[in-house]
């Protein structure tokens, strides 16, 4: 399967993204640029984490306008695979993909360090072949990542099963000293209607290779592959 | 020129009388206006190194893996499998002092642009912090608004800050030292030079634009502090916008890719003046620049002012002429400005031309090469007085106590509130985060090979004796890496001093090179560049009148074979037996005990013995790359019973050890150079001593790790402390006490 990378003028987890998929993960990997109007021949698309257009007017906001993602929004709506990854979360609901917003971190800081999250709904590509309940190491580094939503709707998100991470502590119980940014509802990733887009804050591609402490991330990358092929 | 004309063209310099002879001298003339500013930025200090430069050639700076050494824009070694490592630190003092988020940032800035200037991909950033006490507002506010520069600006660059280390002392409170280094790595087929060649090549200005920001911040750097002045200074502080510098770096690493660039350096301290002169002094060629064709932010800046500025995301490039719109086209890609300002010449001449008119000319070297001082140096007053300590007069509470008050103590607690707010992971090379002995990067390109990182600088040591107290910060950096099982391969140095026009001052900076070269060529290890930073002055210093400390701050990277076999800190095993490897004593002078206790620094850091360390040194780290030991952490800061402590919260257990015999205070939190805790299963405890003993390393056996609590007990006679107990959770709730 081809996956493709968007690269965003700022965004500095791309090559990062890259490396997991094509070295780890070992699929091809096509290298989007931001102005490219076409997405033909991609299987399933990531937006990486950074800085986006440097996060200015709100974070995400610019590269939501971006050139490339009218092609995005096709590509989403064709149904293949598109997952948002802490930029790229924020991204993908400044474009209206996702549903709510990210705000500053309760601490008001940036903070980096490793974080469990428990999957919620295996009705995504990137968690059909995980089991609900599973609990993820991986790690968060952002600054605005509060999942927030007004409380009808993440009761909505809750009820379809849109809900696909939250966060927890080791051994999977959610509790609020587990929650690393004042999420509504401890929220680490959400999915469209359709539940081929996924946005999450945590980083799967820095969760991917033993030597960086975690392995967990592979699995929501690996898992794309059989849910294409039960699609196809 | 009139008599008043040249008076006034000499107080535009800002520099010395004989400085401005000096100039007169080498060009034969006096200088006009715009020409004297540009020599009063070159030559300040903080730019010319007239007071440093002669004694730094002491430095050791050859190994036959190094490519590049001082000189350049960051030195570059070898690392092996074609690939070498671009490694600078410098520091950004003043600028922090006051606008601490804007100057740490912009320092973040600067260095990684130095990384980028040799061709390499910057991949990690350490950094190096002193601050007044935390319970001061003014240090506090300081260290918030720096730690939240450093993290605005490396976070959005993409750059990871793997580590670093923040110390605390009353003379740090009004001139905080900010000493940021990078690492990046190069195919040494690909490494970059700044030296201008080829007559008729094109001199392509590249990034942000030019704007008015600041304008004249070498020289800013290069006087000391005045809180008067506080307001005015502001205008000398560059705006750093990281998003800027992160497209600066993807557009110059593919510009070079093109191989039409044959030199570039970055646009720094003195900007535009500093990188045409330099590449054209270097290169011993010319250059005609036309200022009409530099890519301005506001319209009406003055000549002068487009030469000055230090507005920052600027490199400048030589690329042959036939080629110039491959390079070009690269930044443009990336949004960035990218204008052919001038030629490269045969004639060795920097000739700047403005609204058609020549208003600089003259020999590159002139501004380049600022003259050399031979300053008066004088031994400190009362130093020798200052060595004498009673130990039995530190006023320190009892072992249990104290331990748990070096515990959370600024300079020994874990940092964690503040390398959270430093993405310290981006790159996916990161194997060991911050926290640890020296962090620990993978290099993706070549596994298994890796590279430790750490930075070490001890104020009270070389407030007491600079010569130890350098040559034991060389000690420690060397035995952090070794703790990862790490060989050095460099040193990077920011050298952190008050005013060099004073004879202790400059005194004390002579016997601090020395100590860092004979620690140097004690370990075999090059001293590849590095930034002095003087003038480190202000209101609230202790022990040398208004200045800092004197603080060397020792960067220095190393190379793992097996990346998958680090070296940890933290106990891994109950039950495995602990050892200690090194000299059991330690001494109290200028430790951190004695200057935690006491309001002065008093007392005599321990002799660095050097010969001794660096077998001890070579014998953990064979230590740890044979998988000995479990575990090993080098005892600094508070001696062998914080190192204990800190084994023991890192590694999630307690421990049961007990201290050889001999007087208390020394024996548990007495600081030595290379001594270490280690651990291990005990069926290896016979090969660790026979390595040990091959190396001449003495090795005692304290105790074992595991159970719930630290309990810490001494042998023998009379004067040993009461055996102590503390819990794991007590422990750690000390060690991570810490709020910033």
């Amino acid at each position: 399967m081809i996956w493709g990378v968007v690269f965003f003028p700022g965004s500095n987890c791309d090559r990062d993204c890259v490396h997991a998929l094509r070295s780890v993960v070992g699929h091809t990997v096509v290298e989007v640029w931001h102005e490219d109007q076409s997405l033909d021949g991609i299987d399933a698309l990531v937006l990486p984490g950074g800085f986006s257009y440097g996060d200015y007017l709100r974070s995400g906001a610019i590269a939501a306008t971006a050139p490339v993602m009218r092609a995005v929004r096709e590509l989403a709506a064709r149904g293949a695979p598109v997952l948002g990854i802490c930029n790229g979360f924020q991204i993908l609901t400044e474009a209206g993909l996702l549903p709510g917003t990210l705000l500053h971190n309760a601490s008001l800081r940036f903070r980096c360090h490793p974080a469990w999250v428990r999957v919620e709904s295996d009705r995504t590509p990137f968690t059909a072949g995980l089991r609900p309940g599973t609990v993820l190491r991986m790690p968060v580094a952002h600054g605005e990542g509060a999942y927030f939503a007004p409380p009808a709707e993440v009761a909505a998100l809750e009820d379809a099963g849109r809900v696909v991470f939250r966060y927890c502590d080791p051994h999977g119980r959610v509790t609020p000293a587990a929650n690393p940014n004042g999420s509504v509802a401890g929220i680490a990733g959400v999915s469209s209607d359709s539940g081929n887009v996924v946005g999450l804050m945590p980083h799967p591609e820095r969760a991917s290779e033993a030597l960086l402490g975690s392995i967990d991330g592979r699995r929501l990358f690996e898992s794309v592959i059989g849910a294409l092929v039960g699609a196809g | 020129m009139t008599r008043a004309a040249a008076v006034d063209t000499a107080a535009l310099t800002g520099l010395p009388v004989s400085d401005y002879r000096e100039i007169c001298r080498r060009l034969g003339r006096d200088p006009n206006p715009v020409e004297a500013r540009m020599y009063g930025v070159m030559w300040s200090e903080h730019c010319g190194y007239k007071h440093s430069r002669a004694t730094l050639r002491r430095l050791p700076t050859s190994s036959p893996r190094v490519l590049t050494g001082p000189g350049e824009n960051a030195g570059v070694v070898s690392i092996g499998r074609g690939w070498a490592l671009a490694f600078k630190m410098e520091s950004h003092n003043h600028p922090s002092a006051v606008d601490p988020y804007n100057g740490a940032a912009t320092g973040v800035g600067g260095i990684i642009r130095d990384i980028l200037a040799m061709g390499a991909r910057p991949v990690a950033l350490l950094n190096s912090l002193r601050f007044g006490p935390l319970d001061d507002p003014r240090a506090r506010r300081l260290c918030s608004g720096v730690v939240a520069g450093i993290a605005g600006y490396g976070n959005a660059v993409g750059v990871p800050t793997v580590g670093g280390e923040l110390l605390t002392a009353a003379c740090y409170r009004d001139n905080p030292l900010v000493n940021v280094a990078c690492l990046g790595l190069v195919r040494v087929d690909r490494v970059a030079r700044s030296a201008a060649e080829g007559s008729g090549s094109a001199v392509l200005y590249a990034g942000a634009r030019t704007g008015r920001d600041g304008i004249g911040g070498a020289a800013f750097a290069s006087t000391e502090l005045d809180e008067g002045r506080a307001q005015a200074d502001r205008a000398s502080v560059q705006m750093g916008d990281p998003f800027t510098g992160k497209l600066l770096i993807e557009a110059t690493l593919e510009a070079l890719a093109t191989g039409a660039v044959t030199a570039i350096q970055d646009m720094g301290a003195a900007g535009l003046t500093c990188a045409l002169s330099e590449m054209a002094a270097r290169g011993r060629v010319g250059m005609a620049i036309d200022l009409d064709r530099v890519p301005l932010r506001e319209a009406g800046m003055r000549p002068e002012e487009i030469l000055l500025s230090e507005s920052q995301e600027r490199m400048l490039l030589v690329v042959r002429a036939e080629e110039v719109e491959r390079a070009a086209a690269a930044y443009r890609r990336w949004g960035l400005a990218a204008e052919v300002i001038g030629q490269v010449t045969a004639d060795p001449r920097l000739r700047v031309t403005a609204g058609g008119r020549t208003i600089v000319d003259l020999p590159p070297e002139t501004l380049a090469d600022a003259p050399i001082y031979d300053p008066p140096s004088a031994v400190p007053a009362g130093l020798e007085a200052r060595w004498r300590l009673d130990p039995a007069a530190v006023p320190a509470p009892d072992p249990l106590e104290a331990l748990l008050l070096l515990l959370r103590h600024p300079d020994v607690a874990s940092k964690r509130g503040i390398y959270e707010q430093y993405d310290h992971m981006v790159g996916v090379r990161t194997v060991t985060p911050p926290g640890a002995d020296a962090a620990v990067l993978r290099l993706i390109t070549a596994p298994p090979l890796g590279l430790a990182l750490t930075s070490d600088g001890n104020g009270r040591w070389c407030a007491s004796d600079p010569r130890r107290g350098s040559a034991l910060s060389v000690i420690e950096a060397a035995a952090n890496l070794a703790c990862a099982g790490a060989e050095p391969l460099a040193v990077t140095d920011c050298l952190n001093f008050g005013s060099p026009e004073r004879p202790e001052v400059f005194w004390t900076f002579r016997e601090t090179i020395e100590g860092i070269a004979e620690a140097c060529e004690a370990l075999g290890v090059p001293v590849i560049g590095g930034n002095v930073s003087f003038y480190n002055e202000a209101e609230g210093g202790e022990g040398h009148g208004r200045a800092v400390f004197p603080t060397p701050v020792v960067a220095m990277v190393g190379l793992l074979d097996d990346v998958t076999r680090a070296g940890r800190m933290g106990f891994a095993r109950e039950g495995d037996p602990i050892v200690l490897l090194g000299a059991p004593g330690g001494t109290l002078g200028a430790s951190l005990y004695q200057h935690a206790f006491q309001d002065e620094v008093r007392g005599r850091p321990s002799d660095p013995e050097l010969e001794l360390s660096a077998r001890a040194i070579a014998c953990v780290r064979e230590a740890v790359r044979s998988g000995l030991v479990s575990s090993v952490h080098d005892a600094s800061d508070g001696g062998i019973a914080v190192a204990l402590a800190e084994s023991c919260v890192a590694g999630g257990m307690g421990a049961s050890v007990t201290l050889p015999d001999g007087p208390v205070a020394e024996v548990w939190f007495g600081e030595g150079p290379a001594r270490f805790v280690a651990s291990l299963p005990p069926e290896r405890l016979d090969a660790l001593s026979e390595l040990a003993c091959r190396n001449g390393v003495p090795v005692h056996v304290l105790g074992h790790a595991g159970g719930p609590a630290l309990h810490l007990a001494q042998a023998g006679s009379a004067g040993a402390a009461d055996p102590i107990e503390l819990p794991l959770a007590q422990l750690t709730e000390a060690w991570e006490g810490l709020e910033v």
